[in-house]
């Protein structure tokens, strides 16, 4: 491994001598290039993919895990009594940290996306609602429900399981979906950075053998050719992760009640990830190099 | 030692051992295999049958570390000489030095001496390709011998420069031989190798019938 990294050093102190030896070509230089900005592009918006559901995710995950409604459905006339008596009941069941229920305040403001403002809700056969916060431990739904069942029959409790799941695994999903397709993008970027190191060895073989008659070692030769497909992702995705970077600040910001898609971006310490990808698809690209170069070397005579 | 092409055998039963600081021309037909007798001194070819030694380590025991390092104590001048071809002719030249590590100051000025003497003084900053077939032999003379190298293979190193400068180039050579360095250098110019004589106790090996014969002092 210190050989590795005698190499990476290699790469940047350079020797301008030793990079000189390989005559500055310009298409697959341009190729590899490009192909490193493009992939940098694309890996930063797949990152900020990532980060967004993962973000989604846990979001969903904190505020659902740790709260249910239990909705009571009773005459008029006995709806304060079945209140009474449930939130008695959860007050004494285990698990549960504090149930309140909502004023009617609350539940017009909940109602009012769909009927507007002036809602006569007292006048309604509108059903009690009541916020569960749960501890850590959480409570068991199961019991409850059958001593629900029992004391006040108007209750239905909604533990949110049932829409929570599938919602939270999505987000999860869609993050590990991010991760797999930065894990490709590499391996791309690794194959098109071997096709170019292949072509220019490959291009370049008169130049191995007079570098091979005059004494130069393989590392030697392979260097020169490492240090400048190194340099080269370096700057290309350099230049992409820049410009992925600039196109995600441009999306619409996250709204406060935005859904997931004008939440796609960075935020706080998630802009110090897209900065890894230069030197990521530097390192990619030494690897990449060295691998080709020294099998061309070592098929050679 | 023996060695061919996958076919039949080209060289038989050659057994030869070069003393440091002896002087050797090496003859033979066109086709005879003066140039493969050399790629397998330095370490290009490996022999079919038998062994070789170079610097006394076997050579099919060398990685190619091995040989990198043994071609810095060999300089080898090819029939046809290649060079890199986007760099002047004196980084060329150079080129031993800067892929062993080793170019200071020293060096710089052995350089432009040695590029005097091969009458190049005035080209180091042309490109190969710009260069005549004479030019080019005589710059790949003075990169086999830059780095001082304890032998020189030349092969056919005045086949395209004119008589007084085929002159000149076999005097380096003698030169380098009288600093202790071990010199062999095939060609059918027998002019050469006469005149050589006159200056240097040089041995004539000349391959005939697959056999590398030492010539009499007929010549
Ligand atoms: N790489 C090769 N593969 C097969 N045959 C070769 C190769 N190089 C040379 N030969 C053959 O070997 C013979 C000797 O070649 P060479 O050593 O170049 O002779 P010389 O230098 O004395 O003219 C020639 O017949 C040539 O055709
Ligand atoms: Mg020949």
């Amino acid at each position: 491994m210190s050989k590795v990294v005698d190499h990476l050093k290699g790469v940047f102190s350079g020797d301008a001598q030793a990079d000189r030896v390989v005559p500055p070509s310009g298409f697959t230089a341009r190729l590899t290039s490009f192909a490193a900005a493009t992939m940098a592009f694309l890996t930063v918006f797949a990152l900020a993919l990532s980060m967004a559901s993962g973000r989604l995710a846990m979001k969903w995950g904190d505020e659902l895990t740790h709260s249910s409604t239990l909705r009571i459905s009773a005459p008029a006339g006995q709806m304060a009594d079945q209140t009474a008596a449930a939130l008695r009941l959860l007050e004494t069941t285990p698990g549960v940290a504090t149930a309140r229920a909502l004023t009617s305040d609350e539940q017009r403001a909940l109602l009012e996306p769909w009927f507007g403002p002036d809602l006569p809700i007292d006048a309604l056969p509108v059903p009690q609602l009541i916020e569960i916060q749960e501890t850590d431990e959480g409570y068991d739904a199961a019991g409850l429900r059958l001593r629900l069942q029992a004391e006040v029959p108007g209750a239905v409790l909604d533990d949110h399981t049932r829409w929570r799941k599938p919602l939270q695994q999505a987000a999860g999903r869609l993050r590990m979906l991010g991760w797999v397709s930065i894990l490709l993008i590499g391996a791309t970027t690794a194959t098109m950075i071997t096709l170019a190191a292949n072509a220019a060895l490959a291009a370049n073989a008169q130049v191995i053998s007079v570098l091979r008659l005059v004494g130069a070692r393989d590392d030697y030769i392979a260097q020169a050719f490492v240090r400048r497909f190194t340099l080269r992702a370096l700057a290309g995705a350099a230049i992409g992760t820049a410009a992925g970077l600039i196109a995600v600040m441009i999306l619409p910001a996250a709204q406060e009640k935005g859904g997931f898609l004008t939440g796609l971006g960075f935020q706080g310490m998630g802009w110090f990830w897209p900065l890894l990808i230069p030197p990521l698809a530097a390192i990619v690209a030494f690897f990449a190099t060295r691998a080709a170069a020294r099998r061309a070397l070592s098929e050679l005579t | 030692m023996a060695y061919g092409y996958g076919g039949a055998e080209l060289l038989s039963d050659i057994s030869l051992k070069l003393s440091p600081g002896s002087f050797h021309f090496l003859t033979g037909p066109s086709g005879s295999g003066k140039t493969t007798f050399l790629k397998l001194c330095y370490g290009a070819l490996t022999a079919t049958s038998g062994e070789v030694r170079l610097f006394g380590q076997d050579v099919r025991t060398m990685n190619r570390d091995d040989h990198a390092l043994t071609r810095r104590r060999i300089g080898v001048v090819h029939q046809d000489c290649q060079f890199l071809d986007h760099l002047p002719i004196a980084d060329n030249i150079m080129l031993p030095l800067n892929v062993s590590g080793r170019d200071d100051l020293e060096d710089v000025a052995n350089l432009k001496e040695l590029m005097g003497w091969v009458g190049l003084g005035k080209r180091g900053d042309a490109y190969p390709p710009t260069l005549s077939g004479g030019e080019r032999q005589r710059a790949a003379l003075a990169r086999a011998v830059i780095m001082s190298p304890d032998v020189v293979l030349a092969d056919e190193p005045t086949g395209n420069v004119d008589w007084e400068m085929s002159q000149r180039l076999l005097q380096l050579l003698i030169e380098l031989n009288r600093m202790g360095k071990t010199i062999m250098i095939a060609t059918h110019d027998m002019n050469l190798i006469r005149a050589a004589k006159n200056n240097v106790q040089a041995r004539v090996l000349r391959i005939a019938n697959r056999k590398l014969q030492l010539a009499g002092a007929d010549l």
